[in-house]
């Protein structure tokens, strides 16, 4: 099976005043095309590290980031990120910020295309009505979901997500995880997604990889294989409770609280 | 801008008049201790002229000034935000000098160029108002959070597009803080080098004719009028901010 997103061995330290801090140290990652993977560790475990060495935006002491195929020496602009933080530049209406990706990228598309695709784009999230609004004039849920047609905007092949529902609230949170799955039925992508959250790592992504203490390494990967339409009943299932329960105590591993 | 916006400072300024005429009267002040409104006036009316062709001088001067601070102060200030090595190398250097009291300097430039009266002047402007603005950029832009700069640098943009696109807009706020503190600096820098240097011109040396033939009420008038301009010119960039930066000011809600 060819996998869009492999990340082979890597290992990376910071170098601080108090000499070389470990962040990764064994890390495998596989997606195939069309994956979408979560991973979930304590924190403080080099998760967003991890995002920024498949953004290309920095580069591991060791191991390899291959991205369909190439090796990664850099950005690329096939790469899509969302963080916690929207991140909306507030000089912009929410429509410029959505096409900022497309002023960078070149796509052969004609302004009135590049609008077009924008537009849609907040359209399917929600947001029609508020393309000409200021980001401080909507809603912290709303500017997430800007951000998110933002990441798209320019038909990334991988995309990054970095707890991009973290400081929401719950319900606002899973009105954003359904976003997510229209999202991704319209707009194929391969994704990753860190997250806290193990509810939400099984309800998006169809592989969750658990990541022990810092340093981090791949500790444990589980395939998700949940039945019938992705609604919140879902997370309520017996199968779900078991796969939650499975992920929990992986965690309760890699933090260190319980024998392996 | 509504009508009240107009009329409740105007307002403001008359009670203040009022107030002053009152306190001068009421203490039967000699106008060398306090001048009043009313002495203001025939001061103002009997040097007319020379008010406009000083109050010009004074005006561009200061102008110039500002815009030579806004220049190298932004210039440097994007040096020193956006690399911490010349940050660190260049804030003792700019502290000093900024703590420097420019009452000491201004002799000091009178006899290095003498007798070129605008340069010395518009040099004094700029020397005591770049610090500011300097000081707001470099933080502005060293201050802004790295996911800002990943947005774009994950789709391999250069250096300058980031700067250009994302972080000297996001700097703007600052700049126009700093650019209101530095235009009233700038006016002290002027005013200080019309008042020491001799033969000089512009309303720091109306004043300061005023002070030698003991013509008090001309002095407070120039007190007024440097007033004047500097609420005009503080104006001119509130006008300024509010077109380049309006998007900052949160609508009340």
């Amino acid at each position: 099976m060819t996998h869009l997103i492999d990340i082979k061995g890597v290992r990376h330290a910071y170098r601080t005043d108090s000499g070389p801090l470990p962040v990764l140290d064994g890390l495998e990652l596989s997606v195939p095309e069309g994956g979408f993977a979560a991973v979930v560790g304590p924190s403080g475990c080099g998760k967003s590290t991890l995002t920024r060495l498949v953004a290309g935006l920095m580069k591991p002491d060791e191991g390899e980031v291959w991205l369909h195929g190439d090796l990664v020496k850099g950005p690329k602009s096939t790469v899509g990120m969302a963080f916690q933080n929207p991140v909306l530049l507030e000089w912009r209406t929410i429509l410029q910020n959505v096409m900022l990706p497309l002023e960078i990228v070149s796509t052969g598309m004609t302004r009135k295309q590049q609008e077009d695709r924008a537009r849609h784009l907040l359209d399917l999230v929600g947001l029609t009505g508020f393309e000409d609004k200021r980001p401080s004039e909507l809603s912290g849920g709303m500017r997430q979901r800007a951000s998110l047609c933002r990441s798209i905007v320019h038909k990334p092949e991988v995309l990054i997500l970095d707890e991009p529902f973290g400081a929401l609230d719950a319900f606002t949170r899973e009105d954003l995880w359904q976003t997510m799955h229209k999202v991704k039925a319209e707009e194929p992508f391969t994704g990753v997604l860190i997250t806290h959250d193990l509810r939400e790592s099984i309800f998006l992504a169809d592989q969750v990889i658990v990541l022990s203490g810092r340093p981090a390494r791949t500790q444990y990967v589980m395939d998700v294989h949940l039945e019938g339409p992705r609604d919140i009943e879902m997370l309520y299932t017996p199968e779900s409770a078991e796969a939650l329960n499975v992920l929990r105590q992986q965690i309760r591993i890699a933090q260190g609280r319980d024998a392996a | 801008m509504s009508l009240r916006q107009i009329t409740v400072p105007l307002l403001a300024l008359v009670l203040f008049g009022l107030f002053w005429e009152w306190l001068v009267w009421v203490n039967g002040w000699p106008n060398y201790k306090m001048a009043s409104p009313s002495d203001l006036w025939p001061a103002f009316w009997k040097f007319r002229w020379l008010f406009l062709e000083y109050g010009w001088e004074t005006l561009w001067r200061t102008v110039v000034g500002l815009l030579l601070s806004v220049i190298f102060g932004t210039l440097l200030g994007m040096v020193m935000g956006l690399s911490k090595t010349m940050r660190d190398a260049l804030y003792p250097l700019l502290v000093g000098f900024n703590a420097i009291p420019k009452a000491t300097v201004v002799p000091i430039i009178a006899l290095m160029f003498v007798g070129q009266h605008d340069m010395n002047t518009i040099l004094i402007a700029f020397l005591i108002s770049f610090f500011p603005i300097a000081v707001s950029v470099s933080i502005g832009l060293s201050t802004l959070e790295p996911e800002y700069r990943d947005i774009l640098a994950s789709l391999g943009a250069s250096r300058f597009t980031i700067f250009w696109k994302i972080a000297l807009p996001k700097t703007l706020p600052e700049f126009f803080g700093a650019l209101k503190v530095a235009v009233t600096l700038a006016f002290i820098g002027t005013n200080l080098m019309e008042i020491v240097e001799p033969h000089g011109r512009g309303l720091g040396h109306l004043f300061d004719s005023g002070k030698i033939s003991a013509d008090y009420p001309l002095m407070f008038a120039v007190l007024i009028a440097l007033a004047l301009m500097g609420i005009v010119l503080y104006y001119v960039v509130v006008a300024l901010e509010k077109v380049f930066a309006g998007w900052a000011e949160r609508s009340p809600t």
